[in-house]
C-alpha cells in the first residue's frame, strides 16, 4: 500500500482547521495584519516566517485571543472564535517573551495549566515529570525563573506550553536561544509529539532552516500580509516573488526583459552579453521587465567554457569558505556579481579556483525561475 | 572619599534638630518621675504604669486599633480594585478624570472630606460610633493605597496575566495566582500606610466620632486642653515608636520586596 502523502491543502474536501477570513487588524492608525485569508489545516506544521514587525505576533495573539480582529473573522473547526476569551480556548501559547511565572519554581510553571484542568495530583505529577524529562530540565525542578539561564527558561516556556497536549499550539519563536544540537534535538522532538497526539502546530522562527526542517508549510509575511503560502521545497524552488527568493535562502537576481516564445524565453539583461536563456509556465508580453532568479548551488564553475545553456565569463572577487561548500563571487564586465557554490569534495590544498582567477560560471536554461515581480 | 564640609554638617544637623527636637524632648520627658512637666526630678517609667491602669486611655486605644486594622483592611482591598481597573482599563475618553478623582482627596483638605463625611452620615441617619470612623479612614485612607498599589501595577508585565489565562485560568484566578502574589510587596506596604494614618488621624475622625467612641489621638488632644500631663507624654511615645515601626517597615518591606521581585521578574522575561 502506497503511503499517502500528508497534502490536506491540495484536498478541496478538507475543512481547515483554521481559518483566517479578509482579517485586518489594526493598533491606531497603523495596520499591522493586513485583509490575510489563511487556511491551516488539523496536524500541520505550519511555519511563519518574516521581518522583524510584520505581524507574526499579531496574527498568533489572535488565535490565543489575546487580541480581536478588526476586521473580518477568525473560525476554528468551522466556528467563529471571535467571542471566545482566551481561557475557553483549546490554543495554548508559547510566548516569545516567555512570561514565566516568576514567583513559582519550573515545577509549578509547567503544572500551572494542568492544576486549572483540576486535574488529580498523580496524573499531573506524571505529566509534569514527561515534560522536564523531555525538555532536560529534572534538575531544575525547584529553581525559580530567575535562577535559569536564557535556553533553560526558553525550554520551561516550552514545557509548560506543551503541558496541556491542547489542539493547537502556537509557538513564538521557541527554540532561539537554545544551542545547535539542543535546537535539532527538540526540533525532532516537536515532530515526534506532532506525530503522537496530533497536535496543530503554528511556529514563528526566524531560522529559516528550522522552517524547513520541520514545517509542512511554510507562510512568508511581509508588513502584515501573506506573499507566499507553500511547501519548503516549493517555496525554495519555485518563489513568487523576488521578495520570497530573497528571503528564504541564497539567491542571485538578474533583471532583464523578457521575449518569449513558447515556455522558453530569452533574457535581454546587457547590452554587450548575449541574452541568457529559461524556461517558464508563465507569459511574459513583448519586452516585460522581468527578474531571474537563480540559486547560488544551481551554478557551476569551470575553467573552460561549458556546454550549458547559460556561460558567462568572469573573475574571482572573494571566496567565501563555510567547510563543507565553499561561495565563490565572481564578477561580470558588466559589474554584476554572481554567486556560485561548490561543495568541497577535495581536501583545500587541492582546490584549484583562487582570487582573481577568470572563470566560467553556468547554468541550464531549467535551473532558473523567473519572476515578475 | 568625600571631603568633610563645614556647611553639609550644620544643613544636616539644623535639620535634624528642626524635625526631630520637639519628639525628642517628648520622649524625655514621658521618663520624668516628677509631675511637673517641665520640671526634671530623675528617671522613671512611673507614668508608663499609670497608664495602663487608665481605663479611658486603654479604651480609646483599643478603639484606634480596630479602626486601624478594620479601615486599612478595606482601604487595601478597594484601594488595590481601583488601581487594578485603572491600570487594566487602557484609554478611554475621560480616564484623565477618572485617574484624577481617585487622586484628588489626597489633596483635600481633611476638614472638608471630616465635614462633608459628617455631613453625609446626618443624612443617612447613620449614628456616629466606630462604623463611621472606619468608614471615613477607609475613604481617605484608600487612596493613598491606590496610588502605591497603581505605581506597582504599571510596571507589572501584561504578559504574566495574559499566559495564565492562555493556560486556562479565569481572570479572577489569574488575578490571585499571579498578579497578587507579585504585587503584594506593594500591597502590604500600601496597607501599613492606611494602617498608619488611620492611628494619626485626629481631624476626621474628630468629626465621625460619636461620645461613645474616642480614638486615641482625640482622647489626647482633648487631655491636653486640660493640662499635659506626662500620661500623655508616655502614651505619645508608645504612638511614636508604633508609627515609625509602622513607617520603616512599610518602607523596608516595599523596597527589599519590589527589588527582588522586579530582578526575577526582568528575568523571567526575554529583554
Ligand atoms: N499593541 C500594539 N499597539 C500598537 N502597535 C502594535 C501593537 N502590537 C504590535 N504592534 C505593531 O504591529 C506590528 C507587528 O508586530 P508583531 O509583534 O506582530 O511583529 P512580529 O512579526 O512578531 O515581529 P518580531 O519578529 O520582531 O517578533 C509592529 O510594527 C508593531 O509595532
Ligand atoms: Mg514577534
Amino acid at each position: 500500500m502506497p503511503q499517502k502523502v500528508f497534502a490536506p491543502w491540495d484536498d478541496p474536501q478538507e475543512k481547515p482547521l483554521i481559518q483566517f477570513k479578509n482579517v485586518t487588524k489594526r493598533f491606531g492608525s497603523f495596520t499591522a495584519i493586513d485583509n490575510l485569508n489563511l487556511d491551516i489545516f488539523e496536524r500541520e506544521f505550519f511555519a511563519l516566517l518574516g521581518p522583524s514587525g510584520c505581524g507574526k505576533t499579531t496574527l498568533m495573539r489572535m488565535l490565543a485571543g489575546f487580541e480581536t480582529p478588526t476586521e473580518g473573522t477568525i473560525q476554528l473547526s468551522g466556528k467563529d472564535i471571535g467571542g471566545v476569551p482566551p481561557n475557553q480556548r483549546a490554543v495554548n501559547m508559547m510566548f516569545q517573551s516567555y512570561a514565566l511565572f516568576p514567583h513559582l519554581s519550573v515545577w509549578e510553571n509547567i503544572a500551572f495549566g494542568l492544576k486549572r484542568e483540576g486535574k488529580d495530583k498523580g496524573a499531573i505529577e506524571t505529566r509534569v515529570s514527561e515534560m522536564m524529562r523531555l525538555t532536560r530540565l529534572e534538575k531544575f525542578r525547584n529553581r525559580k525563573p530567575h535562577q535559569l539561564s536564557g535556553g533553560q527558561r526558553q525550554r520551561v516556556a516550552l514545557a509548560r506550553s506543551l503541558a496541556k497536549a491542547p489542539k493547537l499550539l502556537l509557538l513564538d519563536e521557541p527554540l532561539g536561544a537554545l544551542d545547535r544540537k539542543l535546537r535539532e534535538e527538540t526540533q525532532f522532538e516537536l515532530m515526534d509529539i506532532q506525530e503522537k497526539t496530533g497536535t496543530t502546530f503554528v511556529i514563528v522562527t526566524h531560522d529559516q532552516e528550522e522552517a524547513m526542517t520541520v514545517a509542512s508549510r511554510v507562510a512568508v509575511m511581509d508588513e502584515g500580509k501573506l506573499v507566499q503560502v507553500a511547501t519548503p521545497d516549493r517555496i525554495y524552488e519555485g518563489p513568487n516573488s523576488v521578495y520570497v527568493a530573497d528571503f528564504i535562502g541564497d539567491v542571485n537576481i538578474i533583471e532583464g526583459r523578457a521575449h518569449q516564445t513558447g515556455d522558453k524565453v530569452q533574457v535581454i539583461w546587457s547590452e554587450s552579453e548575449p541574452p541568457l536563456m529559461a524556461t517558464t509556465q508563465k507569459n511574459f508580453s513583448l519586452d516585460q521587465k522581468c527578474y531571474m532568479a537563480i540559486r547560488p548551488e544551481k551554478v557551476g564553475i569551470s575553467a573552460d567554457r561549458p556546454t550549458a545553456a547559460n556561460a558567462l565569463k568572469g573573475k574571482i572577487l572573494d571566496i567565501a569558505y563555510l567547510g563543507n561548500i565553499s561561495t565563490y563571487h565572481v564578477e561580470l564586465p558588466s559589474g554584476h556579481v554572481i554567486k556560485a557554490q561548490e561543495a568541497n569534495t577535495r581536501r583545500i590544498a587541492r582546490r584549484h579556483f583562487t582570487w582573481e582567477d577568470e572563470v566560467w560560471i553556468s547554468w541550464t536554461d531549467t535551473a532558473a525561475v523567473l519572476l515578475e515581480q | 572619599m568625600r571631603r568633610f564640609s563645614w556647611f553639609n554638617a550644620t544643613a544636616l544637623t539644623l535639620g535634624f534638630v528642626f524635625l526631630y527636637l520637639p519628639m525628642v524632648i517628648l520622649v524625655i520627658y514621658s521618663f520624668n518621675a516628677s509631675k511637673l512637666v517641665t520640671v526634671w526630678a530623675g528617671f522613671s517609667t512611673r507614668w508608663y504604669g499609670e497608664l495602663m491602669r487608665n481605663e479611658a486611655f486603654l479604651d480609646a486605644a483599643l478603639v484606634t486599633l480596630k479602626v486601624g486594622i478594620v479601615s486599612s483592611t478595606l482601604a487595601t482591598v478597594l484601594g488595590t480594585m481601583g488601581a487594578y481597573v485603572m491600570i487594566r482599563a487602557g484609554r478611554f475618553t475621560g480616564r484623565t478624570l477618572f485617574s484624577g478623582m481617585i487622586y484628588a482627596p489626597l489633596v483635600m483638605p481633611e476638614v472638608i472630606t471630616g465635614l462633608s463625611l459628617l455631613l453625609l452620615f446626618i443624612g443617612i441617619g447613620l449614628d456616629r460610633g466606630i462604623v463611621t470612623i472606619i468608614l471615613a479612614h477607609t475613604t481617605f485612607s484608600m487612596c493613598y493605597v491606590s496610588v502605591v498599589v497603581s505605581s506597582r501595577l504599571v510596571s507589572f508585565d501584561r504578559s504574566l496575566e495574559e499566559a495564565a489565562l492562555d493556560l486556562g485560568a479565569s481572570p479572577f484566578e489569574a488575578f490571585r495566582l499571579v498578579t497578587l502574589p507579585i504585587i503584594a510587596p506593594a500591597v502590604i506596604s500600601g496597607w501599613l500606610l492606611a494602617f498608619t494614618l488611620s492611628l494619626d488621624d485626629l481631624v476626621i475622625a474628630s468629626f465621625t466620632a460619636g461620645p461613645s467612641s474616642t480614638t486615641l489621638p482625640i482622647k489626647i488632644f482633648s487631655a491636653v486642653r486640660l493640662g499635659v500631663s506626662p500620661e500623655i507624654n508616655a502614651l505619645s511615645t508608645i504612638m511614636i515608636s508604633i508609627v515609625t515601626v509602622g513607617v520603616i517597615g512599610a518602607s523596608l518591606v516595599s523596597k527589599r520586596a519590589a527589588v527582588k521581585r522586579q530582578e526575577e521578574e526582568r528575568a523571567a522575561v526575554r529583554t
